[in-house]
């Protein structure tokens, strides 16, 4: 857990004092990436920066585990700071392997101890040591050597990160790819980390909480949904932008709104019961089709079932598109306007029936969310 | 012409060797303290002004004077004449090259490496060892190949306040108005210049951090 206690950084310039950062005051659980985001000169990267000491605080306190650091010597604060920056600053003169076991050999450990913990890392990363702990870091892709540059973040096995826009200089393919593959480590290493970003696609993405700055002060704290359903005032609104109801639902997962309550067809059954299920169920268009393990394999128009006689399995049509549980909504709006189709099927991991997704219930999701949260008071920035 | 060459070949061997040792001494010399000079200016802007002006108005001095100036000054502890005062001279011009390259070379390391070094943990000795001098040494090799190529030269002139080595050659030559003499003095120092210089690249390129290689290349 970090806690920042009215951290503040004034700096004294010819023009007289300037605030980078006014007693910000902030608490990221232990376990949870938080990211810090604004527009540039907003104080966040100053804020990340008092962390680990790398800006002096003017005054305030940086709490890690509810120890203040304010005791720790500088050397010892940061060996236990994991630190990233966007520049990836990878010593050009040393190996991979040396890059990344600069920690610990700074810490004195013993060589097989780091020689293994690199290893270790390397396979964390998904890169192959053979192939990469002799090479120089010149001799990599950008993407690959900030991949090495969260390795050596790790390698003394921080309990904190601080990440400085540290995907910012990769091109967008790779970045999203290195997004992914670090959340996934996320989610086993379970580090605290504060994330420096200027994109609010990628603070929507990787972040559990997010704290918007403005000049120098800390303007919201929330999580992503609650941020999005209800910015606190019209400079989070400006910065998050027009689509942001469009942004939430990269948030939502099918699994939070799907519908469960469906009717079916067997192939075997008749199109007279076929017909009766759809007004049972009040259907417009048309009923889905199970097989024996309630996969969905195709529907059954109703203007079908209605003016046709003989068995479903004979009169139906292929499913256009099917989504998952664990789909984000956004994939299922493009799916939706792809196929030019109102609902969808959703799946479970065994490719069974268990619900449906309409496009009327995400709109309503949305604006149920958005209701609520406008009704109840903004979260308060702490 | 090669005949007096051949005849004299063995004091040409031991002056070309009286002549390398000079320099490699003053130049030595003038690395053991210039680096740590260099290094030294990088943490005050106004030190660092004033210590490369004085070392190049240093370099400025023609060599026939900065002879004349020290004569008189050793001669006060018995060394006005000899190879000492043109080790001194050779030391003092080599500190300009030696001294503005480190602290070049040091000022000029990626802001963004002295930020990781310094978040990661380095003190600023560790960030010195393992990282700004192993990155400078490329720029700091190249000052030292600038002293001792220029000062080959200085040394020349320095056997006429009787420091010896291959200027002996050109200074009989004048005064006996020997060509041969002065000829062949004159072509060895060049010589033993451009070889020297050669000799230097390589053991930069040695002591080039592997990872860097590539880059000075493409750079």
């Amino acid at each position: 857990m970090i806690r920042l206690d009215n951290l503040t950084k004034i700096y004294k310039t010819t023009e007289g004092p300037v605030t980078a950062a006014d007693r910000i005051s902030m608490e990221v659980p232990a376990g949870e990436i938080c990211i810090l985001l604004g527009p540039s000169g907003c104080g966040k990267t100053t804020t990340l920066k008092m962390i680990n000491r790398i800006v002096q605080p003017t005054s305030g306190r940086v709490l890690i585990d509810g120890e203040d650091t304010a005791e720790l010597d500088t050397q010892t604060l940061r060996h236990n700071i994991g630190y990233v920056i966007q520049q990836i600053g990878l010593f050009p003169n040393m190996t991979i392997e040396e890059n990344i076991s600069v920690v610990p050999r700074l810490m004195g450990w013993d060589k097989t101890k780091y020689r293994n913990r690199t290893r270790d890392l390397m396979d964390m990363i998904a890169m192959d040591p053979d192939a990469f702990l002799n090479c120089f870091p010149h001799e990599l892709s950008g993407g690959q050597q900030q991949r090495i540059g969260v390795a050596r973040a790790l390698a003394a096995d921080p309990p904190v990160m601080l990440m400085d826009e540290p995907f910012g200089a990769i091109d967008p393919i790779n970045r999203a790819v290195i997004q992914d593959e670090f959340l996934k480590m996320q989610k086993e290493l379970k580090k605290t980390i504060l994330f420096v970003s200027h994109d609010i696609d990628e603070a929507i993405k990787m972040g559990n909480r997010i704290a918007i700055f403005r000049a120098g002060q800390l303007v919201q704290y929330s999580e992503p949904d609650e941020l999005l359903a209800a910015p606190k005032n019209e400079f989070v609104e400006s910065f998050l932008g027009d689509d942001r109801a469009l942004k939430r639902l990269n948030l939502v997962k099918v699994r939070d709104v799907v519908n469960d309550t469906i009717g079916t067809v067997k192939p075997s059954d008749s199109l007279e019961t076929a017909h009766k299920r759809i007004e049972e169920y009040g259907y417009q268009n048309a009923i889905i089709m199970v097989n024996e393990q309630y996969q969905p394999v195709g529907m059954v128009a109703a203007s079908v079932a209605k003016n046709t006689k003989g068995y479903c399995s004979d009169h139906n049509s292929p499913m256009p598109a099917q989504v998952g549980l664990d789909d984000d909504l956004r994939k299922v709006v493009s799916l939706m306007f792809g196929h030019d189709i109102t609902w969808a099927p959703c799946v479970d991991e065994k490719e069974r029936l268990c619900g449906q997704i309409t496009q009327r219930t995400i709109t309503h999701h949305l604006s149920a969310r958005h209701a609520m949260q406008t009704a109840k008071k903004p979260a308060e920035v702490i | 012409m090669i005949q007096f060459t051949l005849a004299n070949f063995d004091t040409l061997m031991s002056r070309t060797v009286e002549h390398i040792a000079l320099v490699s001494l003053a130049v030595g010399i003038a690395t053991l303290t210039g680096v740590p000079i260099g290094i030294a200016i990088t943490k005050s802007k106004r030190a660092a002004q004033i210590v490369l002006y004085v070392a190049a108005i240093i370099v400025t001095i023609p060599s026939i004077a900065l002879f004349g100036i020290m004569m008189p000054i050793l001669s006060i502890f018995g060394y006005g004449i000899g190879y000492v005062p043109a080790v001194i001279a050779v030391l003092l011009y080599s500190l300009l090259p030696i001294i503005r390259n480190t602290y070049t070379a040091i000022n000029n390391v990626d802001p963004a490496l002295r930020e990781a070094a310094r978040g990661i943990g380095m003190s600023p000795n560790e960030r010195l060892r393992l990282v700004e001098i192993p990155l400078a040494i490329p720029v700091i090799m190249a000052g030292v190949r600038t002293a001792v190529v220029l000062n080959i030269g200085v040394m020349a002139i320095a056997a006429y306040i009787g420091a010896g080595g291959l200027g002996t050659f050109i200074s009989r030559g004048i005064s006996q108005s020997d060509p041969r003499q002065l000829i062949v003095g004159a072509v060895a120092v060049s010589l033993l210049a451009v070889v020297v210089d050669y000799a230097l690249l390589a053991l930069q390129k040695q002591l080039t951090p592997k990872g860097m290689a590539k880059i000075i290349q493409a750079g």
